[in-house]
């Protein structure tokens, strides 16, 4: 039985989210597995992923991997990634897709006519780079990193839950949005942690000490 | 505070080991890839940026031993490029732990690539490489080169960065062929024509000799990112300095 399962269904680098938690948790045993058996045994349960959604849905039932997806965010400790974060709602702009449904709320693509800054500097899409993630409660995961500290940022969609009290997190680009998501064993980031040097591996590092309430 | 500009310090790569030429000749030696890419990292570097400069196809595994090792050690963004021809060059680069592919040479020969590329693993992951050669004449124009600078394609290079976005490039690394290794600072003129007329981040490269140039990378060219490779490889700065002076002209950075 791994301690932590990643998700695997096809969409994106999901070597560098296993790499990056075996850093932070050398005994851990990690399993980067697209087996439902598997993952429902898991301690814990990384949702990563990339691409588009209207792919990553489609791959998510082609493999069989709906329901054991739903059991895990709802049974214990479950960390979203990027896609694994925008797919927990209700639906995406992005293909007209519908999602899981887990959070209620719909992803968006940044507006065009909203892309500029201050100054009137347009702002380029996708949103990628180091940016200011600014917490929105006090949580476990959070522990030991600076609110408003940079994790690295890269898509051109964004959450917008309909309920305020599951937000964790916000950044802005240029207008605030929400960056991170928390309800009860559930904890789901649009930036990258794997890839967001000391601040990500410390996120990381308090997924795996996280009893999930 | 807000999105960062980004440094990413370049390391090509050829027989294992970081080189660095002058206008894509005359290599010099620059150490270990894992080291400096750990080095670099330790310095506050945004993201890597590896070239496999192989010329033989028989040598182009390496690459993908030195990107296992270096993201096993480097939670950072890595960029990697050089040599991709099919979708499974990407997906292999991607397995072994790069978060973008560079595509170059292959853009022009087969563009449908970066459509397929992008299709298949979102343009998040897809860097267009572009190394583009001012073309004498009235009007500020510049041609894309490719084969590592060998081969012009009479392609414009402002309508090719358009065309690249369109078919899903989600960034573009764009490289002053005349600048590359001279240290007299990036081809502003090119750097704002090309990020002025696509909506994805454009990285500048080619030519910084010294920290002001990525000032002006940023200020005057509007790059999204600055590229450099000889000001960090050979000592002469370290990438927390150049970090540091950026903030002191007023750029947004990660410190």
């Amino acid at each position: 039985m791994p301690d932590v399962a990643v998700i695997d269904y096809g969409m994106g680098n999901l070597h560098s989210v296993a790499k990056a938690i075996e850093h932070v948790a050398p005994k851990a045993e990690v399993a980067v597995t697209g087996d439902p058996a598997v993952i429902a045994r898991a301690g814990r349960v990384v949702f990563p992923g990339q691409g588009a959604a209207r792919d990553c849905m489609a791959e998510i039932e082609r493999r069989g991997l709906r329901e054991v997806i739903v059991e895990a965010s709802r049974t214990k400790p479950f960390l979203g990634i990027c896609m694994g974060l925008q797919v927990l709602f209700d639906h995406s702009e992005e293909g007209d897709t519908p999602c899981l449904r887990l959070l209620p709320g719909r992803v968006l693509r940044f507006p065009d006519a909203a892309m500029h800054d201050d100054k009137g500097k347009r702002l380029k899409v996708p949103h990628m780079g180091w940016n200011n993630v600014h917490r929105m409660m006090e949580h476990p995961m959070w522990a030991g990193i600076d609110d408003g500290a940079r994790f690295y940022f890269v898509h051109s969609y964004y959450v917008e839950p309909a309920t305020p009290d599951v937000v964790a997190g916000v950044s802005h680009y240029p207008f605030a949005f929400t960056c991170a998501v928390a309800r009860d064993n559930l904890f789901a980031v649009q930036f990258h942690p794997e890839k967001s040097q000391a601040a990500g591996l410390r996120l990381l590092g308090n997924f795996i000490t996280w009893e999930g309430k | 505070m807000g999105l960062a500009k980004r440094i990413i310090p370049c390391l090509d790569v050829t027989a294992g080991r970081v080189v660095k030429g002058v206008q894509f000749v005359e290599l010099r030696d620059a150490g270990d890839p894992v080291e400096i890419a750990k080095r670099y990292d330790d310095q506050g570097a945004d993201e890597l940026t590896f070239l496999d400069i192989t010329a033989s196809s028989d040598e182009r595994d390496i690459i993908l031993h030195i990107i296992e090792e270096v993201a096993a050690q480097v939670f950072i963004p890595l960029t990697v490029g050089g040599g991709v021809r099919v979708v499974e060059d990407v997906r292999r680069l991607l397995n072994a732990g790069a978060d973008k592919v560079s595509i170059n040479t292959s853009a022009v020969v087969n563009p449908q690539l970066v459509r397929d590329a992008s299709d298949r693993y979102g343009n998040q992951c897809i860097v267009v490489a572009i190394d583009a050669k001012r073309v004498a004449g009235p009007e500020p124009k510049w041609e894309v080169f490719t084969h590592g600078g060998r081969k012009a394609t009479g392609l414009d290079a402002m309508a090719w960065a358009k065309q690249m976005q369109a078919y899903g490039a989600g960034e573009i690394l764009l490289t002053s062929m005349d600048r590359d290794g001279a240290k007299i600072g990036f081809d502003l003129e090119l750097t704002r024509a090309i990020s002025d007329a696509v909506e994805v981040p454009v990285i500048a490269s080619g030519g910084v000799g010294n920290l002001q140039h990525l000032v002006d990378g940023v200020k005057i060219g509007g790059a999204d990112a600055v590229l450099a490779a000889s000001i960090f490889h050979f000592g002469e700065y370290t990438v927390r300095q150049a970090k540091e002076y950026m903030a002191q002209h007023g750029i947004e950075m990660r410190l």
